[in-house]
């Protein structure tokens, strides 16, 4: 017990031991309890879902293997489509826009600190107000729709939250064969920065994975049919006023990102482009734009885990049974309190937790190596 | 003599009532329009029991979607309240009753000689194994059609008996220029339109087969339904899904549309909301093919297991199935008594009609409102609509109801 003879060591640790033990319970003890109940069939016999001392069968990833093949949760897999177009284009907006913003307000226009204020405000609101506030907007009879007449054109006749149409459809069992093709792409990619970066065993792994990737794709790939039949999944419209009000509260935040961002880099990077005899253009593309990079990954980080767990302000704008908005946290809360079907609920939310766990920890694994690296 | 017998009966019953004392929680999603009603009865409880505590428990929310996560929260939790608002039949049998969480109430019902008060269509419904758990409140009805008679005399038009004679009455309208003869809203009335439909295509004798198994959805008999509806649907107004309730009444009252399918706190809305009298400005008849029958859905109280003031909430039952209790509560709510011996003076128009519905029409459940199906098959049956609906598939969304239905052990 080396460890302890040092006294300032067990002081610490006596210190952070509550706060282990409370997070130990709280989260990582209900974060297993949540996963051993997803592998049981609670709910399923309606005697005992809501039992008070309810007899629960473990059945393994049964509920898994019906949320991903089964007849009925074709809804499941529409809203995991549904999620994964918003996280795209809700953080591709907020980027763009705040980067957009961000480079205005740095030209320190007059009035700057007054605009700044103008927008980060609808970052202060909760989704739930923000939510309310589109979905008077989004009418179908009034706000945005009752915009083009007052420039004298016909009003708008689009379905802004219940549009049924959905473009960019692909069957559910061409799935495994793009996602193939899909990280097989960006292996090459990396293959080919390791390449030329000077890195050949790192781009010998890279290429040798994606060609085996790609032989899989074009063999077994093609046979795996996770469903009988082909169920075409796409993008919803519904979703673009969902992504319009979430851009519009989170844009401000990206902004203020970049901002700080563009505030640290020094003058005089600038001005020796400058002196360079680099144009404007070439100033951002070569200097400011690389710099803003470990903001850019910070914030689609932020951004992308926000938007896997959205719930509030899709429960505000559209409400849950609206299923052109549906996303597989709102079908989490129907599944587990409205059908009783206790199980599967945590089933989605172990999948939800895998989703968000997927972009959270590579990003927190790369921070703590460069800390240990200082 | 008389009068001292009666004042001595009095005092028996204030002391009998003072006797009583503790708490009494009510949880119930009665909060908004509905809260005087609830509140009515609630004064009437503490009258008769001055000393017991009433908690007035509601968690807002129309139909209860919030006040059930609510009540499952809490019954998990082992914290049980004393009695709880719930849709009569299958909504608390399913849930609750199966999972022996409810101590049945024949013996209230014997003792208060409620089963002759109550007709036997809707004890059937609330019946579980021959065990009655529930005492229903009120009675609303699902299945009704909605009109303004002046608008219909302008366009020539009679309220149509059949869904054939909708669909003929629908292509004259729309060759009138009206767009879309019925106005719908979002997608819990799109449902409540389907059972409506769905009542009036398969009869009332296979409707309640459907929900006993003994009829299966992918049966071509159910397959026709969902075929009607899809015609039905293309009388409707395309933004359905962005209006309330209450905005696609309104499309009716304005003339944009003919007709409405919704239940009968619609004329609750249309009375003391939009100020119409009964008959007037506004007409009804049942939903097309489903005359002579009663499609009910009930509020109702029961007696979960293991609470901590029985006796308060047995006294909260008896007032509750009493003629007084039904007479105060239904005419502030809007809706009927579930005895058939109640004052039909206290009611209005539409009420008085419905009223004699009630006591002689034969009675089948609501799906969407909880009488008919559990909440496992009711919550995705809103899969099986969207699958028809964005398919219009009649077949795929057969089968997937009858998926769901064997998944949930349907009428087992």
């Amino acid at each position: 017990m080396r460890w302890f003879n040092n006294k300032d060591t067990l002081y610490g640790f006596l210190v952070i031991l509550p706060s282990l033990v409370l997070l130990g319970i709280f989260v990582y003890g209900f974060i297993f309890q949540t996963f051993y109940t997803s592998l049981t069939d609670w709910g399923k016999d309606p005697a005992q879902a809501l039992a008070a001392n309810p007899q629960i069968r473990f059945i393994g990833f049964e509920n898994y293997r019906e949320l991903f093949t089964g007849l009925v949760d074709s809804r499941f897999r529409q809203d995991l489509v549904n999620t994964f177009f918003f996280t795209v284009f809700f953080i591709l907006g907020c980027l763009g826009v705040g980067l957009g913003l961000a480079i205005v307000l740095d030209r320190s226009p007059r009035g700057e600190g007054f605009f700044r204020t103008i927008f980060l405000f609808p970052m202060s609101l909760s989704f739930i107000v923000t939510g309310t506030i589109w979905r008077w907007m989004l009418q179908p009879e009034g706000g945005v729709n009752q915009l083009p007449t007052l420039v004298g054109l016909p009003k708008g006749e689009f379905a802004w939250l219940t549009s049924r149409e959905q473009i960019w459809q692909v069957s559910w069992n061409d799935l495994p064969f793009i996602t193939a093709l899909v990280v097989s792409v960006v292996l090459i990619f990396i293959a080919i920065a390791a390449f030329r970066g000077g890195e050949r065993r790192r781009g010998y792994i890279a290429s040798g994975s994606a060609a085996l990737l790609l032989l899989w794709a074009f063999t077994l790939g093609r046979t795996l049919q996770p469903l009988p039949y082909d169920e075409p999944h796409g993008f919803n419209l519904a979703f673009i006023g969902i992504i319009l009000a979430a851009v519009w509260q989170m844009s401000g935040y990206t902004m203020a990102l970049y901002l700080a961002g563009l505030r640290g880099i020094p003058e005089e990077l600038r001005e020796a482009a400058r002196v360079d005899g680099a144009s404007e253009w070439q100033l951002y593309q070569r200097v400011i734009f690389p710099l803003l990079a470990p903001i850019t990954l910070s914030a689609m980080i932020i951004l992308g885990h926000i938007s896997l767990k959205i719930f509030d302000l899709i429960f505000a704008m559209a409400g849950p049974d609206n299923a052109p908005t549906d996303v597989p946290a709102l079908l989490m809360y129907l599944t587990t309190f409205r059908a009783n079907q206790i199980a599967k609920g945590a089933a989605i939310g172990m999948i939800l937790l895998l989703l968000v766990a997927a972009v959270i920890v590579p990003y927190l694994y790369s921070q703590l190596k460069s800390e240990v690296r200082r | 003599m008389k009068k001292l017998f009666l004042s001595l009966a009095a005092l028996a019953l204030s002391t009998m009532g003072l006797a009583q004392s503790g708490k009494l929680e009510i949880f119930s999603w009665w909060a908004g329009d509905e809260g005087p009603a609830l509140q009515a009865l609630i004064d009437l409880y503490k009258k008769r029991y001055p000393n017991v505590e009433v908690v007035n428990a509601t968690v807002t929310g129309g139909s209860g979607v919030n006040a059930r996560a609510v009540l499952k929260t809490r019954m998990l939790g082992g914290d049980p309240p004393d009695s709880f608002q719930v849709h009569a039949g299958q909504e608390l049998i399913g849930t609750w009753v199966v999972a022996d969480r409810m101590e049945d109430l024949n013996a209230l019902f014997n003792q208060e000689g409620w089963m002759t008060k109550f007709p036997k269509g809707l004890i059937d419904l609330i019946s579980y194994k021959g065990k009655i758990y529930s005492v229903p409140v009120n009675i609303h009805r699902s299945n009704v059609m909605w009109y303004v008679p002046a608008k219909l005399r302008e366009w020539g038009v009679q309220p149509p008996k059949t869904w054939a004679e909708f669909l003929t009455v629908c292509q004259t309208l729309k060759s009138k220029g009206l767009e879309a003869p019925l106005a719908l809203g979002e997608n819990w009335t799109q449902q409540h339109l389907w059972e409506s439909v769905a009542l009036g295509v398969l009869g009332a004798a296979d409707y309640a087969n459907l929900w006993s198994g003994k009829l299966r959805f992918n049966d071509p008999k159910a397959v026709a339904v969902w075929n009607t509806f899809g015609r039905v649907l293309d009388c409707a107004n395309k933004d359905a899904s962005g209006l309330s309730w209450q905005q696609a009444v309104d499309r009716v009252l304005e003339g944009r549309a003919a007709f409405n399918i919704m239940g009968d706190w619609a004329a609750g809305y249309m009375t003391t909301t939009k100020g119409l009298k009964p008959g007037e400005g506004f007409g009804w008849a049942p939903a097309p093919s489903t005359a002579g029958v009663f499609m009910m859905l009930s509020d109702s109280f029961g007696l979960p297991k293991g609470v901590k003031n029985r006796t308060n909430v047995l006294n909260w039952l008896r007032l509750l199935g009493s003629k007084e209790g039904q007479d105060t509560f239904n005419p502030l709510k809007g809706s009927i008594a579930a005895r058939t011996d109640s004052d039909p003076s206290k009611y209005n128009a539409y009420l008085q009609s419905a009223m004699r519905d009630w006591k002689s029409n034969r009675i089948v459940g609501s799906l969407v409102h909880g009488a008919v199906a559990p909440e496992s098959f009711m919550s995705q049956f809103g899969t099986v609509m969207e699958i028809y609906l964005s398919s219009r598939n009649a077949q795929a969304a057969a089968n997937a109801a009858q998926a769901i239905a064997t998944q949930v052990r349907l009428g087992q």
